[in-house]
């Protein structure tokens, strides 16, 4: 019966979001405030009803409960607890589950934190985010419910994908959600803003810490997934460009747009109708994701369509969402677009340029990815875009933004001193080119690389940037504000993409990958290293089987560290490589089993040197830092009556304040 | 104007998707078109399952035509498709014949125990060696052979109610209609 | 009103001047970066001729794939159920190369074999082979098992975990 209460339960969860969606809307269009109030019981009631329905999901795989199909599909006996809870969204089912838990979370913390706010504000807002949690409810209700049950019940289930059981598969896809239902919050707000007519400064400022903060999830989300890609996959590599990595990839480059154009509006009032159609962009690109990934359209040539009414319904529901709050664009942009006049050397221009790079890499990472369904719309047969398209590309764009991003934290709001910017350029470049120059020159264990030198010319160039500010600020703030959390929370960011920068980079140029046939005993020399392959033997875990590898490895004579990859078959046959690495700060040592060959007890070996593969990640969790850091600024906190904004926004005589 | 320009794109994503939809049910992206189609289909001679000591050869089904169903108990969504098989099989009018593949035959027969039989007569191909010549890629797939032994039409993946009524139904009926 | 004009103006063109170069890199990006998939029966109808590298579809041979005992190379045949090619790659195969399974081979042609720098297996939870049935369930694989993907990269379509 409980799998049943589930099910009534998102029901229920369903009505209350009708409620939240339209009451509160026809209250503040005709100014009712009983209608207005109905919006966060609402909410509050339907995210009780919507974790009821994920705890039983999580009960009936705890527990089991094979009669629920969903449950025998991706978990069986032999699979351990915490795999068995991490498998409630293991699939389409439970993770669109979880997404809707996810938004409900953010409902709520945003009806709770709203009260400051004007209340038909606030209600619009709410009544938005109910119309997004009315599609996804009857989504998963008519096309994809969780709770159906299997009849007869099987005595086992299936086994949950083999990929999927790893430490990543229980903070990647709720950090991820996290991030793109998060953009939900800046996109409710914009639409409130459009359908009342108005948007204060005091809102657009108190919209800006929910972006970075959701932004921030998005980021450790993909930080976490590349590491887990890279982990996991046995191949080294941290980032594929492939559609599913796209889908996370597209809202994260207009969130990075979104944070600073909403800085620009908060501060300046200008760029408002910008604001407005990024955060508009940022949501819908979430939600396009939700459709290329569960539809079917875009392994349209590799896979069979899945249910086509999915499909058909994320179209109808996509259309609805961002069609429609593009026609509201359309129609109400111009009513609050206004703002302050700015010089064409000026922050805001700087930030426009990035805006625009970051909004043009998105688009470029779009079609792309929509590229095989174009082809087959122009009737050009199977193709698919490779790899480079997509690296070409975006570093193409993104090199002008790295290039700009020093000057500008200096660069004056309105009109920026063109000398004090030549100085700051003058000092960065001499960094870049001294100190880069020499770490490049210097280069890892003699290989000398074009990219690796570009790789820390870049690195030093955007961290001297970032380093003089905050020197600039240390000397000039008077102690105490020197670095407010906004503040610093855009130094630590622009630091990670310093940080980020040179790790693709030398990873990319310096990275040793070599595929040889080892017998036991042989050694094999990659970066410097020496492999010794010492064999493989047995070993067992809780539902595999593993042939595991061992693999010293030597710096010249001296050991270094042992490893033992793996070779694993699940019980049901499925096949996994287990790669083992050696961490380290300036390089991984990668080693994955490939296949056996003959009988000598010889394998076929992946063996890596990845330099500086971990200053990625540690770039992207510094940005994800700076994201949260910036959010807890106190400007941001929610003054009880709002003040009129821009003389509040407009910080006096320090230029420089802004996360941007 | 230009605030009208997001939404214009948009609307032509919108196409582009409803494009892609609408050409994944016309076209089954995995349907690699058959080279076996109006060729005479390969020369078998398999055991039935459950009476393994009978066999059925290709010579012995001329003279009408019937559909043949790759199936096996192992294949997920052999079970989706089962429920069609088991609810049109009837009213198509033509034979249904299952075919086996790579399958124990003590777990088939379980596995039609559980979810219905709704083949007259089916083949085992254990080891999937006839199989190879049939071209077949996995389960489920469905050949439509004529009384000649012509095969005529092949759909890889799972039957729907839609591909039913759609491509195989017309097909039967001109079959029955011109060769009566 | 006239200075901000100009400015406007100088500001339309330059982005136009911008979009302009970028949809001119783009174009070539994705006419360089371009893949066809063809089947062996297209490959050796001459489809293949016109291009430095494209992807080979279709299955492997049962009995065809030969390991040659001192080094990584491989070599097996890829048919689609009418015609053969015999395929020549050297490196690790994927965890879910198997024989009489789909895969998706990156490379060009020399002479009659075609030579492959990648190699991707290829499952679907739809329509499987009888090895994957059971693993694939309806669990959508993370990353890379190894579907061909219009992705580079190789991973099954759904990842439920990075799918918003």
């Amino acid at each position: 019966m409980i799998p049943e209460l589930g099910q009534l339960a998102l029901i229920l969860a369903l009505l209350l979001a009708l409620a939240q969606c339209a009451l509160p809307l026809l209250g503040a269009w005709r100014g009712n405030a009983a209608l207005m109030a109905v919006a966060r019981p609402a909410a509050a009631g339907q995210a009780v009803f919507v974790a009821l329905a994920f705890s039983v999901l999580a009960y009936a795989f705890l527990g089991f409960d094979f009669s629920v199909a969903y449950v025998a599909d991706n978990a069986n006996l032999a699979l351990p607890w915490y795999y068995r809870f991490v498998a409630v969204w293991g699939a389409h089912e439970g993770s669109l589950l979880l997404w809707i838990l996810i938004l409900n979370f953010w409902t709520v913390a945003f009806a709770a934190r709203s009260r400051h706010l004007p209340e038909p504000f606030a209600a619009r807002a709410l009544g938005v985010l109910g119309f997004v949690s009315v599609g996804f409810l009857l989504f998963i209700l008519l096309t994809s419910n969780p709770f159906t049950r299997l009849l007869p019940m099987p005595a086992d289930g299936a086994d949950l994908n083999p990929l999927l059981q790893d430490p990543g598969m229980i903070s990647h896809p709720p950090m991820l959600y996290m991030g793109y239902v998060g953009f939900s919050i800046a996109f409710a707000m914009a639409i409130a803003g459009l359908l009342g007519g108005e948007l204060d400064n005091a809102w657009v400022r108190w919209s800006r810490p929910w972006t970075n903060v959701a932004w921030g999830f998005l980021t450790l989300g993909i930080v976490i997934g590349s590491w887990w890609a890279y982990a996991e996959l046995g191949w080294g590599g941290w980032w594929f460009w492939d559609p599913v990595e796209n889908a996370s990839f597209m809202p994260w480059l207009v969130g990075a747009a979104l944070i600073h154009a909403q800085a620009v509006t908060e501060k300046r009032g200008t760029l408002r109708a910008w604001t407005l159609l990024l955060a508009i962009f940022a949501f819908a690109l979430s939600l396009l994701g939700t459709f290329l990934v569960r539809s079917g359209v875009l392994t349209s040539v590799h896979a069979f369509a899945s249910d086509p009414r999915r499909g058909i319904f994320i179209l109808g529901f996509l259309t609805a969402v961002v069609g429609g709050s593009l026609l509201i664009y359309a129609l109400r942009a111009p009513k609050v677009a206004a703002g302050k006049a700015f010089a064409t050397l000026s922050r805001e221009t700087l930030i426009l340029i990035a805006n625009l790079m970051l909004v043009a890499s998105a688009a470029m990472v779009l079609l792309g990815t929509l590229y095989p369904l174009i082809g087959e719309a122009l009737n050009l047969g199977r193709i698919s875009v490779g790899p480079p398209y997509f690296g070409f590309l975006f570093m193409l764009l993104m090199a002008p933004a790295l290039f700009l991003l020093p000057f500008g934290p200096f660069a004056r709001w309105g009109r920026a001193d063109a000398g004090e910017l030549a100085r700051v350029l003058r000092i960065a470049a001499i960094a870049a080119v001294a100190l880069g120059g020499t770490l490049g020159f210097l280069a890892w264990r003699g290989a000398h690389e074009f990219r690796a030198l570009l790789g820390w010319v870049a690195a030093v160039w955007v961290l001297a940037g970032v380093i003089a500010y905050a020197r600039k600020r240390w000397r000039e703030a008077p102690a105490g504000r020197r670095y407010p959390a906004e503040l610093l929370g855009m130094l630590l960011a622009h630091a990670g993409i310093g940080v980020f920068v040179a790790g693709a980079l030398l990873t990319t140029a310096l990275s040793v990958e070599r595929d040889v046939r080892l017998a036991p005993g042989e050694s094999v020399r990659v970066g410097g290293f020496d492999f010794r392959y010492d064999g493989v033997r047995e070993v067992k875990g809780p539902n595999w089987l593993a042939q595991q590898g061992t693999v010293s490895v030597f710096d010249h004579g001296r050991p270094v560290t042992v490893l033992h990859p793996q070779k694993r078959t699940y019980e049901r046959g499925q096949v996994q490589t287990e790669a083992a690495i050696r961490p380290g700060a300036v390089r991984d040592l990668y080693v994955a089993l490939g296949e056996p060959l003959g009988d000598g007890g010889a394998w076929a070996l992946r063996v890596y040197d990845k330099p500086f593969v971990r200053w990625i990640w540690a770039g992207g969790l510094l940005m994800m830092v700076g994201g949260f850091v910036a959010a807890a600024d106190r400007r941001f906190r929610a003054k009880r009556a709002p003040q009129p904004a821009p003389a509040a926004a407009t910080p006096a005589p320090v230029p420089a304040e802004s996360a941007a | 104007m230009s605030r009208a320009l997001p939404l214009a794109i948009f609307l032509a994503l919108v196409g582009l998707f409803g494009f892609g939809i609408w050409w994944n049910q016309r076209h089954d992206p995995r349907e690699v078109p058959s080279p076996l189609i109006g060729k005479p289909a390969p020369a078998f001679d398999l055991p039935v399952l459950g009476d393994p000591a009978r066999r059925v050869s290709k010579a012995a089904m001329l003279g009408k035509p019937y559909l043949l169903n790759v199936f096996a108990s192992w294949c997920f969504a052999c079970r989706d498709e089962h429920p069609v098989l088991m609810a049109e099989a009837q009213r198509l009018g033509i034979a249904l014949v299952g075919y086996n593949y790579k399958d124990d035959p003590a777990d088939a027969q379980r596995w039609l125990a559980q979810f219905g039989n709704p083949y007259g007569l089916i083949l085992a191909d254990r080891d999937g060696r006839t199989a190879i010549d049939f071209g077949v890629y996995g389960a489920p797939e469905t050949f439509l052979i004529d009384a000649q032994g012509v095969i005529r039409y092949k759909r890889i993946g799972a039957l729907t109610p839609q591909v039913l009524a759609e491509q195989i139904e017309p097909r039967v009926r001109a079959l029955s209609g011109g060769a009566p | 009103m006239n200075p901000t004009r100009k400015r406007r103006m100088t500001l339309v063109l330059l982005i136009l001047g911008a979009v302009g170069v970028a949809a001119a890199l783009t174009v070539y990006a994705l006419q360089q970066n371009m893949n066809y998939l063809l089947t062996p029966s297209q490959v050796l109808a001459g489809q293949g001729a016109g291009y430095k590298t494209f992807r080979l579809g279709g299955m492997v041979k049962t009995g065809s794939v030969r390991r040659d005992a001192h080094s990584l190379t491989v070599d097996f045949t890829v048919t689609d159920g009418d015609h053969d090619l015999p395929v020549e790659y050297t490196g690790i195969l994927p965890d879910l190369f198997r024989e009489n399974q789909a895969v998706i081979a990156t490379g060009h042609m020399d002479g009659a074999r075609f030579v492959a720098t990648e190699v991707l297996a290829k499952h679907d939870e739809n329509y499987m082979p009888k090895e994957l049935a059971a693993a694939m369930a309806k669990a959508h694989a993370k990353h890379h098992v190894g579907t061909p993907d219009p992705g580079p990269g190789t991973r099954q379509e759904s990842a439920p975990a990075p799918s918003p």
